[in-house]
């Protein structure tokens, strides 16, 4: 985290394309009367795709007049969240997770490698391809180190597999997302480590004899337990140990 | 009602009360820093902890309800403790933390000696610091003319965030980044374009905003205080005039709930350079078309020789916006013993007329009657112009809801949404017809708002019917409600009103007085807004350089209000007295006292010789100036009756009123500061980044 300023270099205008404005405005319909700004972050994201992954000043003021809010307000939205970009990034926006898990498994290697093939944190690259940033913990510790890029994540990273990435998309390849072990998720590399016993799975239930357990509709039904009232007024908390109320 | 506990006294408060509230109520003091209790609750100082007895951890008290306390095991009411071991250590922590990234410049920074920061950290904090890394540095914003950032030293309580949001109701500062990162600022640093913006100097604990006028000129140690009544509008909001010597320094709010709360407008605040500028400080007498410095005998002689020469029906008098309630009654009663009636109050041309009553020309629901009226028709004002505070007012009834706004004149933001029915005069004949007027014949108590400038054209006494005729037809007349209310933007104006200084029977109008060759002699008493035509002799009594003071033949300097202890009444018909603060320049002289010693040489003396005999002559003519502070109300049945008069109404729409905020009398036209303001505002300034 850092101060967050909008870029230098502004372009001069911003307009909603027809197909954004008409979802924006699906958006807003979505929320009551006199609570349209609660759609300003789907719609500042929004923008924020339309534009290249960045939210120009235009952009923001924008946003700002479709949702009858104050420019500041929506500059405090945008400066709050890390996930809306002030400054141009690459068409590959890579971020890299710095956060305690990562960085033990190796995420600093991961930055050096980002040092070398992309060039300074924050900066796009002279082709306008890449561009990276370090951020907090994205949520995938599991399958440290890993970072994201545009939409995918990559895990499971070394600094030669991550290499391979970042060259199989400057040359144009998709890359395969997840993790980039042999593991499936977040599942143990190499395949199970328990419950491998083919014993547990021994009795076959034939098609169609027994009804699943739990259906999708049980959730929607109200339990024995809703209807239950305990008491009509919660008890006082016990005060002490001389207390020596039952029930 | 709720039953609490506070530090073992019991007591009894509004369930809906705060626990600072209710602890206050109970004689405990609470620190605190983001709380205000005209702005909503933020709760994010933490400065207010307090034990509840039974929470785990100590409770913001500000953003706690003594409704959401729970009794203790056996019903006993809820228990607080504000000044427990817990309590003690909480508030040094949160002091602690506040202090982090606050910079030790207290010696070099403005609020020193009055700030909330300072004293608290006396009285509740920690005699030194564990912090030794470097602290946070933040970049110092741009806010405009009247508001100097230290950024520094925020502690980040949104008070200004949610002064200008909430009371302003000009959304222009937000917070923007987050945590330790997290500024205050106006979207791209432009500067704000409140008028009420320099009220965030005052509710700002720290030093981070600060006045940019006042910056580094004066230590509040050093400063006298006085407590006096502000004649920038014709509210008459509670001022407190900060002097060093006999230079005001500055110009602060008081509180006073009936009329300003605790703000004051920009030009209130600022207008202080104008006091030191272009003060006229020695009597002038026109020689050869050129103003020469006199003594003041010798300008009385010519006012004398002059006088000599002339029919009192070629004789007149004007009284401008700032003028007090004595200087006006001693001008009256000298004129009127030397059989002049050419008399007017009215420079802006105005209709409204004494004989008509006072109800038809006071704001008689009065200023803290807005909380309780229930539906608004503005008619010809725009009081966000006019009267900054009162704006706030009717904008903080409008927050709390079901108050429908209808504005009948120029079109003009005024910080709250309104219905906008119509430009000029025959909306208002057609208003009962309006859908909108059945929004005010539902209310209980509707108010019908008209600006004094709605008046100022010929068809003004016609114009004052219809208005009368439109409240009355709305229900906003009725009994124990007087919902017809005149916005005037003088301070003398309803005071001179009172005094009945207007012309005579048969005698020349403000309007026919300013006509080329009407007049011989005319006498003005600070009229700067209206133009004299060459022809007659002009005395000017008054203290700036302004537009009178450069046409008048002989020029008699008298004292600015901070300079004279002096009667205003306000809009509302409220009287006030106002407190001398320091003392006019040089030569210049109180008002009162240049007229009577004018008396003297014009043989005429008027009756009194000091300041107490004067005012014991007014309050005999006019006991209602007698009762301070206090509103003599109108009767309705003026209403009515000037309802009843009649007239036809031009189709000419209502003009936009005070064209310039900032520059609406002399006083505030010969203020750099104020001139400055009114470029900003106007967009004539490109400077938005930071200087």
């Amino acid at each position: 985290m850092s101060v967050r300023r909008l870029a230098e270099k502004q372009p001069a205008s911003f307009a909603f394309t027809p197909e954004n404005l008409e979802w924006a405005k699906a958006k807003i319909a979505q929320y009551p009367e006199g609570r349209q700004q609660s759609a300003v972050i789907p719609i500042l994201w929004r923008a924020q795709e339309q534009c290249g992954g960045w939210l120009p000043q235009k952009a923001i003021e924008a946003t700002a007049e479709l949702l009858g809010m104050a420019n500041i307000r929506v500059l405090e939205i945008a400066t709050f969240y890390t996930m809306f970009n002030l400054a141009p990034v690459g068409r590959y926006h890579v971020q890299l997770c710095g956060t305690t898990p990562c960085m033990l498994r190796g995420a600093e290697d991961l930055k050096k490698v980002c040092e070398r093939m992309i060039g300074r944190e924050g900066e796009v690259t002279a082709d306008g391809a890449f561009s990276w940033i370090e951020v907090e913990c994205l949520g995938a510790c599991v399958n440290a180190p890993m970072v994201q890029i545009n939409a995918d994540y990559y895990e499971d990273l070394t600094p030669e597999s991550f290499t391979q990435i970042i060259n199989d998309l400057s040359a144009g390849r998709t890359p395969k997302p997840g993790p980039q072990v042999d593991r499936v998720n977040s599942a143990p590399i190499g395949g199970p480590t328990t419950l491998t016993d083919p014993a547990i799975y021994a009795k076959v239930i034939p098609d169609g004899e027994l009804p699943p357990a739990v259906t999708d509709e049980d959730g929607k039904k109200p339990g024995a337990a809703a209807n239950v009232h305990q008491s009509p007024t919660p008890r006082s908390p016990i005060g002490d140990a001389t207390d020596r109320r039952r029930d | 009602m709720t039953k609490l506990v506070v530090d073992g006294r019991e007591i009894d408060v509004p369930p809906e009360y705060t626990l600072l509230q209710a602890c206050e109520a109970a004689g405990a003091e609470i620190p605190r820093f983001c709380y205000h209790e005209r702005l909503s609750i933020a709760g994010n100082c933490r400065m207010c902890l307090v034990e509840l007895v039974g929470s785990p951890k100590p409770v913001a008290s500000c953003a706690w309800a003594a409704r959401d306390c729970r009794p203790g095991p056996k019903g006993e009411p809820p228990e607080v403790k504000t000044r427990s071991p817990m309590v003690r250590k909480a508030r040094e922590g949160v002091m602690e933390f506040l202090l982090i990234n606050h910079p030790l410049d207290c010696p070099i920074c403005d609020q020193g000696g009055e700030c909330d920061l300072q004293d608290q950290s006396m009285a509740y904090g920690i005699d030194s610091s564990r912090f030794v890394e470097n602290k946070r540095a933040v970049e110092d914003k741009y806010l405009g003319a009247l508001v100097k950032t230290s950024m520094n030293r925020c502690i980040q309580c949104t008070r200004c965030v949610r002064f200008i949001t909430e009371v302003a109701g000009v959304p222009e500062l937000g917070a923007i980044g987050r945590g330790e990162d997290m500024e205050i600022t106006s979207y791209l640093e432009t500067a704000l374009h409140s008028e009420l913006q320099g009220n965030i100097v005052d509710i700002c604990p720290v030093g981070a905003l600060t006045s940019k006028p006042y910056a580094f000129t004066a230590r509040p140690w050093e400063l006298n205080k006085t407590e006096s009544i502000d004649v920038m509008d014709a509210l008459g909001s509670a001022i407190r005039i900060d002097t060093r010597g006999s230079e005001v320094m500055r110009i602060l709010p008081r509180t006073n709930d009936d009329i300003n709360e605790e703000w004051i407008s920009d030009k209130t605040r600022h207008v202080v350079d104008g006091l030191r500028t272009q003060r006229l400080d020695q009597p002038y007498v026109r020689e050869h078309g050129k103003l020469r410095p006199a003594t003041w005998t010798e300008a009385f002689k010519a006012v004398a020789a002059k006088l000599a020469q002339t029919n009192p029906k070629r004789m007149g008098a004007m009284v401008g916006d700032l003028a007090a309630v004595e200087e006006i009654f001693a001008l009256k009663d000298l004129l009127t013993r030397l059989g002049v009636s050419n008399l007017d109050c009215r420079q802006d041309g105005s209709a409204l007329d004494p004989a008509w009553g006072r109800a038809t020309y006071l704001f008689n629901a009065t200023i803290a009657g807005i909380d309780a009226a229930d539906a608004l028709l503005i008619v010809g004002s725009n009081p966000r112009k006019e009267a900054a505070i009162l704006n706030a007012r009717i904008r903080k009834r409008w927050r709390t809801g079901r108050f429908p706004i209808g504005l009948i004149g120029a079109k003009a933001d005024l910080t709250y949404p309104y219905d906008y029915l119509g430009a000029g005069p025959e909306t208002l004949a057609d208003i009962t017809r309006h859908s909108f007027a059945d929004n005010l014949r539902k209310a209980e108590r509707p108010m019908v708002l008209v600006g004094a400038g709605a008046f100022a054209r010929a068809d003004g006494g016609a114009l004052a019917s219809l208005a009368a005729k439109a409240a009355i037809d709305l229900g906003a007349v009725k009994g124990g409600w007087n919902g017809y209310c005149v916005l005037h933007n003088a301070a003398s104006r309803v005071g001179a009103l009172d005094l009945g200084f207007v012309p005579g029977r048969g005698a020349l109008s403000a309007r026919q007085m300013a006509a080329y060759g009407t007049l011989d002699l005319l006498f003005l008493l600070g009229v700067d807004e209206i133009e004299i035509p060459r022809g007659a002799f002009v005395v000017y009594i008054g203290t700036h350089g302004d537009r009178g003071a450069s046409r008048a033949d002989v020029v008699l300097p008298g004292a600015a209000y901070p300079e004279k202890s002096a009667i205003y009444v306000n809009t509302e018909g409220r009287v006030q007295m106002a407190t001398r603060a320091s003392f006019p320049p040089g030569d210049a002289r109180e008002d009162w006292a240049i007229l009577r010693a004018l008396s003297d040489i014009l043989k005429h003396r008027l009756p009194y010789d000091s300041l107490s005999e004067l005012r014991q002559a007014l309050f005999k003519a006019h006991p209602h100036m007698m009762r301070i502070g206090q509103i003599a109300p109108g009767d309705p049945a003026d209403i009515e009756k000037l309802a009843e008069r009649g007239g036809t109404v031009e189709k000419a729409p209502f003009g936009a009123g005070i064209v310039d905020y900032y520059l609406t009398n002399a006083i505030a036209r010969c203020s750099a500061v104020m001139a400055e303001c009114s470029a900003i505002a106007g967009g004539r300034t490109n400077m938005t980044a930071a200087e």
